[in-house]
């Protein structure tokens, strides 16, 4: 019985807390890319209107991540504690990073000197590219691998810095970018919404290039990474996971091209996400800290998980019905303009 | 104390970060629950003063609950960077505990935080209502799982040791959550939170009060209106506080004496103890020197009884003490606070009685000096629960030195510089922006973010297909 439970229960986890993640990335991911795109749009009623479409959400979409954090904490504790120290720095600046985009939603519309107003604009697309780029970085060393013995972190303190890890960090930010720039097409009108729908394009080619080149670099990473693309039952799993991703990026475009199409880009952008993320995830099936420990070593005890569970299976509906219920009161398009200033 | 060490760095970090971050909890805590009860006397009295001053203390909410959430984020993760030892051993019992919190209070808050501060016009009256009533639920759940989870480390319960891995693991689950400590500390908390806001919000009354008399005015029936909320606060809160922080002091004489005997600065074991006013505990040569005291009131307060028997530090031996010469300050400086609240909240009933509480600027001196005293004394709490536990995680069985990363001291002497840095500048920022906000007079018709200015946000832009917000919630 116990055995049963030892085995199912962390399968069963592992999908909640991929389920878990995945949402933090698209729901932190749009909201991180209306940071970055920042960088493209300077006017000042514009970037209010942009902040103002995740105003009410984000608080939601970041407790995410600490949802994220707990739950890997009381479910795979030997994962917690040893991908954390080996991506100290990585989560260090992450940290840092969403700290000061997070305070800056409520100071930069307060501030009253135009040097203050610079100085929080500036957090706030700073603050959303290091996060972003650090999340790219951490999901890239895990891929990669830790060092691990005797479940303790053996590796030094600048393992992350690898070409593979900083290539992730540079796609998650362009991947981040587009979320934002095709909900933002979706949310706005006017201006704001064809200068997205023109930056959309570059994101969306720039997105593919590099989706191509992770796909090809990642089992090269290790041999089990590779087993999958050789190996007849496993291949019959990962291979149509190009497939799917060509023809999602085909519905992007066509979207992107036809102006009466409004929330069909973001969409497919969320597509392409799942698919990426599950990519991966096949790959580095089944272990949570690659390349040495599995989700089964890394568990906690069946009691915890199963206490942890119950809850669960009854209170993740509910989180998310509730979190529709306020994207449905704050739903439509926001005008610009008026009311601002 | 401690030579400069990784250990000693990733303790002083998590004071730093955790003493930042629990302000505002604490702030959340109180002030949301103010907030329920402005908005359900408006709605139950039709009063608009009520809604002005929601409208008012709502936009300091907004940063204050971001400024929670932000340093909140840190705290979940530096478990795993600094004290994966410790989350490795403790994780299957602490870390579902924390789950459940984010899951049964941080989503709760957060969900309903856009309706509550941006929602007025587009949900109708009673739904924006219960909308308030669910963050303020949400900030006490949390507050529950949390204190349960830390009074687990002092007290714990419920739970078997793994001899293979060193690990903790559940065997029940109900003595883990309703541990021995649990009950006092929440109500002990709880109020505190709640004084932590009734202090703030007489002290910005105050400050109102006393301008309006220098500008030869009164001051606008809002300021009066919550001047007497908090002073009520005061006079009913303060009083049960010294209540249940006693009881809390007499569980945790039976439950953590080496606590008691380092915050009493008492070295020997004794009956008919004294009461210590002043003294330098000295750890070394194992004494308190110039000591102020009180005959028999030590034992009087701890145990209730003259003769009472109470504990001295040489009860244990040396590597088991918690640092005396710093609990037994914070200790006083707590019980300091906690005695002056009580006497401001005794003498405004008095002077309401009098009906002269809005004419005495002494007192309104003296609110607005006491802002932080809240605050403070919840620090100083914080300090004489934490630091007495050490030096241990979990009380008498897994000790902080067996807790810590593997961490390379530069490493955590980078973060510690860079969260210094980060924390400068943002609590810099927000208290600010706070006192920015404090200093403006609550006034009728006060403009909320629900209704003009983009206070980060955005329930103010109308949706083009929208029908037209519901006029009677414009007031």
């Amino acid at each position: 019985m116990t055995e049963t439970a030892g085995f199912w229960l962390p399968m069963v986890w592992a999908l909640l807390a991929a389920t878990a993640i995945f949402l933090y990335i698209c729901l932190d991911g749009f909201d991180l890319g209306i940071g970055i795109l920042f960088l493209k749009e300077k006017d000042a009623d514009h970037r209010n209107l942009m902040v103002n479409t995740v105003a009410p959400v984000w608080d939601g979409n970041e407790t995410w991540m600490i949802f994220g954090g707990a739950a890997l904490y009381g479910v795979f504790p030997v994962a917690y504690g040893t991908i954390l120290p080996a991506l100290y720095l990585p989560v260090l600046f992450m940290l840092l990073a969403l700290i000061l985009r997070g305070v800056s939603f409520e100071f930069r519309f307060k501030a009253e000197s135009p040097m203050s107003k610079f100085f929080w604009d500036t957090a706030f697309c700073g603050g959303s590219i290091v996060a972003a780029f650090m999340q790219g970085v951490i999901l890239g060393t895990l891929v990669q691998g830790i060092k691990v013995e005797n479940n303790v972190f053996v590796g030094s303190s600048f393992d992350w810095f690898s070409p593979f890890s900083l290539f992730c960090g540079l796609a998650v930010v362009i991947g981040y970018a587009l979320l934002g720039a095709t909900w933002l097409l979706w949310r706005c009108e006017g201006e704001l919404h064809d200068t997205m729908r023109r930056i959309s394009f570059a994101l969306a080619g720039l997105m593919l290039v590099t989706i191509a080149l992770v796909s090809v670099w990642t089992p090269m990473l290790h041999t089990t990474y590779m087993q999958h693309w050789l190996a007849m039952p496993q291949l019959a799993l990962v291979a149509p996971v190009p497939v799917a991703v060509a023809v999602l990026a085909g519905v992007l475009f066509l979207g992107l091209r036809n102006p009466r199409s409004h929330l069909l880009p973001f969409v497919a952008t969320l597509g392409l996400f799942f698919l990426c993320f599950s990519g991966l995830g096949i790959n580095v099936w089944p272990y949570i800290v690659p390349p040495t420990i599995t989700i089964w070593q890394a568990s906690s005890p069946p009691e915890s998980q199963t206490f942890l569970l119950v809850g669960t299976m009854f209170l993740l509906p509910l989180i998310l019905s509730y979190t529709a219920y306020s994207y449905y009161v704050f739903r439509g398009k926001m005008s610009a303009g008026h009311h601002y200033h | 104390m401690f030579g400069l060490s990784a250990l000693f760095l990733a303790r002083f970090q998590f004071a730093f970060t955790v003493g930042f971050h629990i302000v505002f909890p604490a702030f959340s805590i109180g002030l949301a629950a103010y907030l329920a009860v402005l908005e359900g006397l408006w709605l139950k009295t039709g009063r608009s003063a009520y809604l002005d001053l929601f409208k008012y203390w709502l936009k300091v909410f907004s940063v204050v609950f971001g400024m929670g959430v932000v340093s909140g984020l840190v705290m979940s993760y530096e478990f795993g960077t600094n004290w994966s030892a410790f989350s490795q051993k403790a994780g299957p019992i602490l870390g579902p505990m924390l789950a459940y919190e984010v899951m049964t209070a941080f989503f709760l808050e957060a969900g309903f935080l856009g309706v509550m501060m941006f929602g007025l016009n587009r949900v109708g009256k009673g739904l924006h209502f219960a909308a308030t009533c669910m963050v303020s639920i949400g900030t006490l759940i949390s507050m529950s799982w949390i204190l349960s989870s830390n009074s687990w480390m002092q007290t714990p319960r419920g739970y078997r040791i793994d001899e293979a891995t060193g690990r903790f693991l559940p065997v029940d689950w109900w003595q883990i959550v309703f541990n021995p400590s649990f009950p006092y500390r929440i109500v002990h908390m709880g109020l505190a939170a709640f004084l932590c806001v009734a202090f703030i919000v007489a002290g910005v009354a105050g400050w109102h009060l006393l301008k309006a008399r220098r500008e030869g005015r009164q001051a606008s029936e809002q300021v009066r209106l919550m001047f007497s909320m908090a002073m009520w606060m005061a006079a009913i809160v303060s009083p049960i506080q010294v209540l249940a922080g006693d009881t809390q002091g007499l569980n945790t004489l039976e439950y953590q004496p080496a606590k008691i005997a380092a915050l009493e600065g008492d070295w020997e074991s004794e009956s008919r103890a004294p009461e210590l006013l002043f003294g330098i505990p000295d750890m070394k040569n194992e004494t308190t020197h110039f000591k102020i005291a009180i005959p028999y009131l030590g034992s009087l307060i701890l145990t209730h009884s003259l003769d009472g028997k109470v504990p001295g530090l040489k009860d244990y031996p040396k590597e088991d003490r918690p640092y005396s010469p710093l609990l037994f300050f914070s200790f006083r400086i707590m019980i300091a606070l906690g005695m002056l609240m009580v006497l401001v909240g005794l003498w405004s009933l008095y002077l309401r009685w009098k009906g002269k509480l809005y004419d005495t600027p002494l007192l309104h001196r003296i609110a607005l000096f006491m802002s932080p005293a809240g605050f403070l004394a919840l620090l100083c709490g914080w300090i004489t629960t934490e630091v007495g536990r050490q030096p241990f995680t979990v009380y008498g069985l897994l000790r902080t030195s067996d807790s810590v990363s593997p961490i390379a001291l530069p490493n955590i002497a980078t973060s510690m510089v860079a969260f210094v840095i980060v924390y400068f500048i943002v609590f810099t920022g927000g208290i600010t922006i706070l006192l920015r906000t404090f200093a403006e007079e609550p006034h009728p018709d006060q403009h909320g973010p629900a209704e003009d200015q983009p206070q980060r946000a955005a329930g103010t832009t109308q949706v083009s297909h929208q029908p037209q917000p519901d006029a009677g919630m414009a007031e």
